[in-house]
């Protein structure tokens, strides 16, 4: 199970970041959206996949007695998903409230902070 | 009865039975105060005229906290605390060591005197926008990076206070921030999913995100586990995250746009935040590792000392000039964390004591001169040597100690810097450093010649506002650079403790699995 999931993670991981090299912030957008899935992926895939069952200690004894499916990568990707959820949200309105206001959504044409041959400060008096 | 006596017993290797003194509280009281302070101020969005005495009150409260944490962590040894009662590496842990607290502390302070200088700067419009709650919400995110002992937690509080800058670096809406912002949110986002990937990547290996746990168990592991991947990749999530070359192009791009207070309070504490995820896991969880990379470490760390005061060099807008000023102080704790030495790692952590300081002062005095005459452009400042002297003399004192010249605090922890580079047989470093201390003092020198000697070309400016609120946050944060440097016994010892904590963990393993603990 763990090769296959880590082939698909590193397809997750190639198409994020070819969609993150573009210009376009929409296309980054989308990039940042599949990376982050491919990071929980990953954490799922670290803590090793196992067909057993839920860690619930049954009636009577004390401690597990048979082995269990891991439950930590599930809280740690859920709380990544929640995270990468609310910046991915937070990403798409800054997003489209820039193309709104600068009227682009090319990197390139995005150089109201930082625009091209400015002066160079005074040499003397 | 007997039967009680036995599940009592096995309980004790799960849980921590014994109720949490109130006193060590105080491990979680700098973060737990301003978030119920942000989340207070969150309620009362309306009543603005309230945001900033409480959450001036909120701070100075978390100041305090800091203040006698720090005390009992230089007293008694490192002082942990464990959530939910499970005893670690199961509960989270937060861990406070000398390196986390006293970084906690001059971070506090820097909120607090950017909370006093935001009553002017910040109107009833920035106020609605949540600029207090923000505040807040990003200084518990940092507190709780500092403090956190575990590695996942870590991750979690980064984008506490990541959230928070976002929503700090866009209040206002104009274009040039819509810009700035849109590259900074971006990038650091894609900078902290790295690191989530190489903490996934060290459950894996490690099944612990305890870092007491990774800490005395990394030995078992260096035959099977990547680790100097692992490593690898602390170092590109943690570099993107404190600005060093070549990830840094994020900072200059957005750290002008915003409100002057915001600006500074990023120069300040955010890229620190960086280099503090940097020794924690580089130092104290992979020294060997740490050993490998030295050489690029190095390199880095000069690359960003000579570029980012070289992009300072060719900037009109004093705001820009800070910016890639903060970058090369980057590139000088980076230095230090290259060595690796105790001297070394010393003077990184007493520079990034002093860069906290002196770049969110330099930043206020930006803003000051801005408010003053009404520009940041190196070409219409002038003349505040004659009409302001106080001005003036706040700026000599602050491009002093920015490009470590004495009486000033930047001199001594380039002092350690150098002398342990040349320790260590790397002059090439020393001399890095010392260039760059030239290169700041061109950049910021021309800045003193240009703005305030300069004489006036027309009439002096004449402000209504008074910059007394101004003087009162930049006389707060020029006294420590002046005492610190007049006097830096304390601070270098202070310095020295945090950075034995960090290269010999036992201490800090021991506070966090006490003797009797499961193994």
């Amino acid at each position: 199970m763990e090769p296959v999931l880590a082939a698909v993670i590193g397809l997750f991981y190639a198409v994020s970041i070819y969609l993150m090299l573009s210009k376009h912030i929409i296309r980054i957008l989308l990039g940042v959206a599949i990376f982050s899935n491919a990071v929980n992926l990953t954490i799922f895939t670290a803590g090793r996949i196992v067909r057993e069952v839920p860690p619930i200690i049954p009636e009577g004894l004390e401690v597990l007695d048979k082995v269990a499916a891991n439950p930590l990568p599930q809280a740690l990707i859920l709380t990544a998903i929640v995270i990468s959820f609310s910046f991915f949200a937070f990403l798409l309105v800054l997003a489209f409230r820039a193309y709104q206001d600068l009227d682009t959504d090319d990197t390139d044409g995005m150089r109201l902070a930082e625009p091209k041959g400015e002066d160079l400060p005074p040499l003397g008096y | 009865m007997a039967q009680n006596a036995a599940e009592a017993a096995d309980l004790a290797h799960a849980l921590v039975l014994a109720p949490t003194s109130a006193a060590d509280w105080v491990v979680v009281a700098p973060v737990a105060i301003p978030i119920v302070a942000g989340a207070l101020l969150m309620m009362l969005r309306h009543e603005t005229r309230w945001h900033a005495g409480l959450a001036i009150g909120a701070l100075l409260a978390t100041f305090l906290s800091n203040v006698l944490l720090l005390h009992r962590v230089l007293t008694d040894g490192p002082l942990v605390m464990t959530m939910g009662r499970w005893l670690p590496p199961f509960g989270i842990s937060f861990a406070a060591d000398v390196l986390g607290a006293s970084l906690a502390l001059v971070a506090t302070l820097v909120a607090l005197v950017g909370a006093v200088y935001a009553i002017a700067d910040i109107g009833t419009v920035g106020r609605r926008y949540g600029f207090y709650p923000f505040l807040m919400l990003m200084m518990a995110g940092v507190g709780g990076a500092f403090l956190t002992g575990d590695i996942f937690n870590l991750y979690v509080w980064f984008e506490v206070f990541l959230i928070s800058s976002f929503g700090l670096l866009v209040l206002g809406s104009e274009h040039p921030q819509l810009d700035g912002t849109t590259k900074y949110a971006i990038l650091n986002l894609i900078g902290t999913t790295l690191f989530l990937i190489t903490v996934s990547l060290l459950y894996g290996a490690f099944g612990t995100l305890n870092m007491a746990d990774i800490a005395r168990k990394a030995g078992n592991f260096r035959e099977t586990a990547p680790l100097t991947t692992l490593a690898a990749l602390f170092l590109l999530a943690f570099g993107m995250k404190a600005a060093a070359f070549p990830v840094n192009f994020w900072l200059p791009a957005s750290y002008h746009t915003p409100r002057i207070v915001t600006a500074a309070l990023f120069g300040g504490v955010l890229t620190k935040v960086g280099v503090y995820a940097l020794l924690r896991t580089l130092v104290m969880l992979f020294p060997l590792e740490r050993d490998m990379l030295s050489c690029l470490i190095a390199w880095g760390a000069a690359a960003t000392m000579i570029i980012g005061i070289m992009g300072a060099l060719a900037q009109t807008d004093i705001r820009r000039v800070l910016g890639f000023v903060v970058i090369s102080g980057v590139g000088v704790m980076l230095a230090g964390l290259a060595l690796g030495t105790a001297e070394g790692l010393s003077g990184t952590i007493f520079y990034a004591f002093h860069s906290m300081i002196v770049m969110t002062a330099l930043y206020l005095l930006a803003g000051v001169m801005n408010g003053l005459a009404g520009d940041y452009s190196l070409r219409s400042l002038s003349g505040f040597y004659a009409s302001h002297p106080l001005v003036a003399a706040f700026a000599l004192l602050l491009m002093l100690a920015a490009a470590g010249l004495p009486p000033a605090s930047g001199l001594w922890p380039k002092v350690l810097l150098v002398r342990a580079a040349i320790d260590t047989g790397w002059p090439w470093l020393a001399f890095a450093i010392l260039a760059t201390g030239l290169l700041t003092t061109l950049a910021l020198g021309r800045m003193f010649l240009l703005a305030i000697w300069r004489m006036p070309s027309g009439p002096a400016p004449v402000s209504a506002i008074s910059p007394r609120l101004g003087y009162i946050a930049l006389g707060v944060l020029a006294l420590p650079v002046l005492l610190i440097g007049l006097y830096p016994e304390p601070v270098i010892a202070v310095a020295e403790r945090a950075a034995a904590g960090i290269l010999d963990s036992s201490t800090y393993i021991g506070s966090v699995f006490p003797e009797g603990a499961v193994q």
